[in-house]
């Protein structure tokens, strides 16, 4: 019924515009000198004209329930992984490296299960990538071991004979501090990472927890439930960006349970 | 000045000789001697320099007396140079880290020198600083010839002018320094990015300023452009730029959205980076340096109108083909990919509305370099705004997405469509600011051009292969049903792709060191003796022009 009015409607203006359209292109050529005498009309209907697409198109992502699914296992980033997100954007990582694997079958069978919107959403910004220099990294978590991961970011022609990363030895040498890492949590809250007054006031006791190999992560791993904890950079005596990079590396994708995930897809 | 140059020049490699002497002997009685040599060298060169009055001298090439009947021209002088100097300096960057992807051991080991610091450094260097530059000084150049008026309020325009060349040094040193936001083309930290908006508004303010006080009725087309490009840059960069940082004494912060939303905002803003900087901004350029070169009136104005206002309207849209086969929702995906292919039309508008001016004139392609500069940019911006929406088909974009192909897209936009277009204005520009005659040499842009054009065609073919080829790679199958090739043979793969692009390079960067040194010389008020660039025989007792047969059967009589 709907779609007949309109087809009808849209028949009365077709018609219209082919009757007149001679005079409605004289007057719309017309009508536009009026813009181009007056500056401040001309701005604002540009104005008008460039924010249209934005709203329609970003707007609903943050009110579409859809956009990000519901999954179990999700949780925000440990002060050490915080830290070592940071490094990696710092060093520009992105600029090689994707974080989003795509749902193909090559590179679901090369990284792992395609990735969801979910798990991204508590990074402040996002690390998709847009090219691939180098391999994704979206599930990288748990590959490989860390002895691996501190010889290849030291030396990555020594354990990938033609890899052209660039050597990263110096995050071995620079040793991190805990001092700070709660306002970097503070921050995060304030834009919507749900960093409880648990976890802010924890925040140098679970960075350091994390790394140190006798110290006990239960609190830890309550606050944040599957936060790995050991010596990751081979150098127990201090923290360094190795530590807190090689931390963020082996958690990235692991925190989604896609076994639980598959089960209930089946059972619908 | 060129002979204090020069002797500075000399007494500064004494002293870097000393240095290097100074450092690698091992007695210590020579290196006594290596420092008294080396300071005296360093003694003599600043005393040489510190008796010339540099005020006298940049005033001498910069400053134009005060004179209300003329056009507030200072800045555009400033901006040539400066415009001359940040393209050589991203050019140099980018064959930098392009070499580094062929021979990793460039990186040197040095945390400021590793391709993911040098990257964002090429990419702003271009975009920002060569591109930025551009688009404020023949801004500038235009809106007061366009208007015949001079620049409104001429201490704002110089805050403008000065502050962003502040912006584009605290980016800069960021970069190498560590302090990124981690999104693409939008790199620069908080701080910085309030910096920017403010010699923005400041920047809208002056160029709207001037449009008020024309003193022609109509606001020319290429204002239409440049117009909705400030408004555009300033509305994209301070909703992505949103940030919470950690405290007021630190570089860092965390972005406002996270995940898909981030990833949305980042592409809408990094798409019409180039939708508006790159294309409106540039096409505001094009419609007054390619009727003015070629001397003929654009050529539809009926067009201008309809393609001006599609443009900006479908740009926006666009962001999501950046984002194909993600975690955004795909009504975004389709969407953006819809409206790519629309862009397509009205992008050619403008190639089209550029070409045709050239009615009547297309002879001067064959005479004019510069005109030649300008037709091959159009061409290059027509071929890549053709690419474009091919590249947002989701089918397409499957296969291109994340490889070379990408890169070689950008870059046959960047280096032909900006690039070229930027050359063509500033051989334009430099004898009409510094009341020269004419350029230097004219067969020097000739040679600009060739060196431009093939290096782009090496650059982009390169690139093409390399893309395809890492697509197809990645996701073949052998018969047993397993992907035949790890990532790390198709990385190794690439080299001889690599090497091809960095030769593209050199070329490219050939050119343009070519250009400084003409436009240097043009500045300095030098003319080259050269033959003309197309001599036609001719015939002065008949009056009119030799046919190449007919004059070698004449001479041979």
């Amino acid at each position: 019924m709907i779609l007949r009015r309109t087809v009808r409607l849209c028949r009365q203006w077709l018609l219209l515009w082919l009757a007149n359209k001679e005079s409605i292109m004289a007057n719309i050529f017309s009508d536009h000198k009026k813009l181009e005498r007056n500056v401040s009309l001309l701005g604002l209907l540009a104005l008008v004209v460039v924010t249209i697409g934005g709203i329609v198109e970003i707007a609903p992502l943050f009110w579409i329930d859809s956009t990000i699914e519901k999954v179990k296992g999700m949780r925000p980033y440990t002060p050490l992984e915080l830290a070592g997100r940071n490094i990696y954007i710092r060093e520009g990582c992105y600029n090689c490296h994707s974080q989003m694997i795509r749902p193909f079958r090559d590179e679901v069978e090369r990284y792992g299960h395609y990735s969801l919107a979910a798990e991204s959403m508590y990074d402040h910004p996002f690390q998709w990538g847009s090219k691939r220099t180098g391999p994704d990294l979206a599930r990288v978590g748990g590959r490989y071991s860390d002895e691996w991961h501190v010889q290849h970011l030291k030396d990555p022609r020594s354990v990938v004979p033609v890899s052209i990363m660039p050597g990263y030895a110096f995050l071995a040498e620079r040793e991190l501090s805990a001092e700070g890492i709660e306002n970097d949590l503070i921050a995060n809250s304030r834009v919507g990472v749900p960093y409880s007054k648990d976890m802010i006031a924890n925040a140098r006791a679970d960075f350091i927890a994390q790394a140190d190999p006798d110290a006990s992560p239960v609190d830890l791993q309550k606050r944040y439930p599957k936060a790995q904890a050991r010596d990751y950079d081979g150098d127990p005596k201090k923290i360094t960006d190795m530590d807190a990079l090689v931390a963020y590396l082996q958690m990235i994708g692991t925190l989604v349970d896609f076994q639980a995930a598959a089960a209930q897809e089946q059972a619908k | 000045m060129e002979s204090l140059l020069l002797r500075s020049g000399a007494w500064f490699g004494v002293a870097l000789l000393a240095l290097v002497a100074f450092i690698q002997t091992t007695e210590p009685a020579y290196a006594v001697h290596m420092a008294i040599i080396g300071v005296t060298a360093l003694l003599v060169m600043w005393v040489g320099m510190a008796k010339t009055d540099y005020l006298a001298v940049l005033n001498g090439w910069i400053k134009a007396p005060v004179d209300e009947s003329r056009y507030d021209d200072d800045l555009i002088r400033w901006g040539v140079i400066l415009t001359v100097f940040w393209g050589c300096v991203g050019f140099l960057v980018g064959l930098f880290i392009a070499s580094q992807l062929a021979f990793p051991a460039l990186n040197l080991n040095l945390e400021y020198t590793t391709f993911g610091r040098l990257r964002p450094l090429h990419t702003s260097a271009v975009i920002f600083a060569f591109g930025g530059t551009a688009l404020i000084t023949t801004s500038y150049y235009i809106v007061q010839r366009t208007c015949r008026a001079r620049l409104a309020f001429p201490s704002l325009a110089r805050f403008v002018f000065w502050g962003y060349q502040f912006f584009i040094l605290l980016a800069a040193t960021g970069y190498v320094l560590g302090i990124t936001q981690g999104k693409e083309y939008a790199e620069p930290e908080w701080y910085v990015d309030l910096w920017l908006t403010v010699v923005w508004v400041a920047y809208l303010a002056v160029f709207v300023g001037t449009i008020v006080k024309r003193s022609e009725p109509h606001i020319y087309v290429a204002n239409w452009f440049l117009l909705s490009f400030i408004i555009t840059v300033a509305m994209l960069h301070v909703v992505n730029n949103l940030s919470m940082p950690i405290s007021l004494y630190s570089s860092k912060s965390y972005s406002l959205f996270a995940g898909v939303q981030s990833a949305l905002t980042q592409w809408w803003y990094g798409h019409n980076a180039v939708g508006f900087f790159l294309t409106a901004g540039f096409l505001g350029m094009m419609y007054y340096f390619v009727p003015k070169q070629a001397e003929r009136p654009v050529y539809s104005y009926r067009l201008s109108i309809i393609h001006f206002w599609s443009i900006i309207f479908l740009y926006i849209w666009a962001g999501p083909h950046h984002l194909h086969y993600t975690a955004l929702p795909d009504w975004a995906q389709t969407l953006g990919m819809v409206f790519s292919i629309m862009l397509w039309m009205p992008s050619w508008g403008g190639m089209i509305n550029g070409l045709m001016t050239l009615n009547g004139a297309w002879d001067k392609i064959r005479t004019d370099p510069i005109i030649r500069m300008m037709v091959m940019a159009l061409a290059f911006y027509g071929m890549s705004t053709f690419e474009g929406p091919m590249m947002s088909i989701k089918a397409v974009n499957s296969l291109s997405h994340y490889t070379d192909w990408t890169i070689g897209h950008v870059h046959s936009g960047a280096l032909g469509w900006n690039g070229m277009i930027t050359f063509g204005a500033l051989y334009y520009m430099t004898p009409r600011l510094w009341n020269r005659d004419r350029l230097y040499s004219l067969r020097m842009v000739n040679w600009h051009f060739w060196l431009a054009t093939l290096g782009i065609v090496l650059y982009a073919s390169s690139m093409w292969v390399a893309g395809i080829m890492q697509g197809l790679m990645w996701r073949e199958y052998g018969a047993d049903g397993y992907l035949v090739y790890a990532f790390s043979e198709v990385v190794s793969a690439m080299f001889p792709m690599y090497l091809i692009r960095a030769a593209g390079g050199v070329m490219y960067l050939g050119g343009a060191l070519i250009m400084a040194y003409n436009i240097a010389m043009t500045i300095a008020g030098k003319y080259r003796e050269e033959a003309p660039m197309t001599e036609t025989p001719y015939d002065p007792a008949k009056d009119r022009p030799v046919v190449p047969a007919v004059a070698a059967a004449v001479a041979g009589e």
